[in-house]
């Protein structure tokens, strides 16, 4: 595992059935673009997130291919459907073969 | 950064021939449209793009897209050594067709996003986005 | 966000670079909604001859990038708070001691401190900034090892001490035993050097404002550092980012860490008592 990754979100505790909440994701990650030399001139080795997916009691609601042109520390805000109380599932796949997850529970008022 | 005065010129010349040939959509960036669109037509309109007309910096520039009823968007930096950025796949619980992020790019250059409508066909926005060089580069 | 009439703006400034177009902004800064952030305020005394204003360079960055600073969790320095907060609680060296062993919750212990730092410490007889503290904290309390300056986890524990002062005036004091090394700093302030012949008041003080190639140069204030910069992702301490400017005059620089950046730092801070402490903020 890449060392300090660490995912965060941002979502609602609470929600009326049926509502569109709005979701933030940041993962620190330093998103090496295999495009940067070392100073000898060697190129430095791709390793990135490039996969990111979040779910809802086991039903999608984004899942976004990722490439070089993320920034550092990736970054996605996105709305979802809550129909019922549940479970967001959050899951960031890195090259090294790490998966690096966050859950948050959405009570339904 | 570091650039020497010739760098800036060039950069310069660069822009320049930028703003008087049509913006190209290169090669590579064709072929990730095609991938996507498996050579269907694509329509113009149909999705927004939010970019900044010039960001501050190319390393980090906020980027929104979004596309009613869409399956899926592919995000395209045409001017970036490889012109993929990301591809947003919508589940049946999406609240809407529509992300932000945070992307890299290399230049200036068009950014380009293509959606998968609900019928099936294909739809385009692209906006030029012009990144700065700092002051000092400091 | 208004993107589309600030980047019109910002494009008619940067097609006609006429003085003034790239003045400080009117906006106001409140952090997650409920820390309100003083960016502009009248001058310190020590600086009424050369500024009626202090101005906090958010004021100089676009809307996207000032938006996020709004919200910490928009704010990618924030990350590097959370890392140091574990480093907190974290017990490291021969005594068995974390820094909340002795200082407990870091919200409540730490809560004012960046917004009198550097400042005169009796005991050691000398100015400290936040680094040199906390890194005597280590090696004679705790008995860890001393970060190296600007090493990760000291520019991490900068920002963390940092964070828990948002909102705070910056007061720094510059009379007492302090007093020598202001002084110091204030001259190297004005002092022009490089090949290309610029003090920091050439840039920050006589052309904030006004454009320098693409960019608008801010008065230089330190209130927002640590500050996290878009060009690199990465946190920059004040004296790391006077080490780019005195490189960009084309003059050998200081070191990171020595004792005429620490008195740069203590009197670029004094230009900014009565700004908020706002750090880690986030810039091109």
């Amino acid at each position: 595992m890449a060392s300090g990754v660490k995912p965060r979100v941002k979502a609602p505790k609470k929600a009326a059935a049926g509502e569109t909440v709005t979701l933030k994701t940041l993962i620190s990650h330093k998103m090496e673009s295999g495009q940067r030399k070392n100073k000898d001139g060697s190129i430095i080795p791709r390793s990135i997130i490039n996969r990111f997916t979040c779910e809802f009691n086991g039903k999608s609601v984004i899942d976004v291919t990722m490439e070089p042109a993320i920034s550092t520390n990736p970054y996605f805000e996105f709305e979802a459907v809550v129909p019922e109380a549940g479970e967001f599932k959050f899951t960031w796949y890195d090259d090294d073969g790490s998966v690096y997850e966050e859950s948050k529970k959405v009570e339904v008022a | 950064m570091e650039f020497s005065r010739r760098d800036t010129l060039a950069l310069g010349l660069g822009a320049a021939v930028l703003t008087v040939l049509p913006l190209r959509v290169n090669a590579a960036a064709e072929d990730a449209i095609a991938a996507f669109t498996g050579g269907a037509d694509v329509a113009e309109g149909g999705v927004n793009l939010t970019a900044p007309e010039i960001a501050e910096n190319g390393n980090t520039v906020p980027v929104s897209v979004e596309a009613a009823g869409a399956s899926a968007i592919l995000l395209l930096a045409t001017g970036n050594p490889t012109p993929g950025v990301a591809t947003f796949n919508f589940g049946e619980l999406a609240g809407s067709q529509a992300a932000s992020t945070r992307i890299r790019l290399a230049g200036t250059q068009d950014v380009v996003a293509i959606a998968k409508l609900a019928d099936g066909s294909f739809a385009k926005a692209a906006q030029t986005v012009k990144v700065t060089i700092g002051g000092c580069g400091g | 966000m208004k993107f589309k009439p600030m980047s019109a703006i910002a494009a008619l400034a940067l097609s006609v670079p006429t003085l003034g177009m790239a003045d400080a902004d009117d906006d106001t800064l409140v952090i997650n909604g409920e820390i309100e952030i003083v960016t502009k305020t009248a001058a310190p005394a020590h600086l009424e001859d050369a500024l009626d204003e202090v101005i906090s360079g958010w004021h100089f960055r676009d809307d996207a990038t000032q938006a996020m600073e709004m919200d910490d969790f928009d704010n990618p320095g924030m990350l590097y708070v959370e890392a140091a907060t574990e480093v907190w609680n974290t017990v490291e060296g021969s005594e068995g001691k974390s820094c909340a062993s002795c200082h407990g919750d870091v919200e409540e212990s730490m809560k004012g401190v960046k917004a009198v730092y550097p400042k005169w410490n009796e005991a050691a007889g000398e100015v400290r900034n936040l680094q040199m503290q906390f890194n005597d904290c280590r090696t004679n309390r705790m008995g860890a090892e001393a970060w190296k300056y600007d090493a990760g986890p000291a520019k991490n524990m900068e920002a963390l001490i940092t964070s828990v002062s948002r909102g705070m005036p910056v007061n720094v004091a510059i009379d007492g035993p302090a007093k020598a090394m202001w002084e110091k700093g204030k001259e190297m302030y004005y002092t022009r050097t490089g090949q290309l012949d610029l003090s920091c008041a050439s840039c920050h003080e006589e052309n904030y404002g006004n454009m320098i190639r693409a960019d608008h140069l801010s008065q230089g204030q330190t209130n927002g550092f640590p500050v996290y910069r878009l060009k690199n992702a990465k946190l920059t301490t004040p004296q790391g980012r006077f080490k780019g400017c005195v490189r960009d005059t084309r003059a050998e620089t200081y070191k990171p860490g020595s004792e005429d950046f620490l008195a740069l730092e203590l009197y670029v801070a004094s230009r900014g008592n009565g700004l908020s402490v706002e750090g880690p903020s986030v810039r091109n």
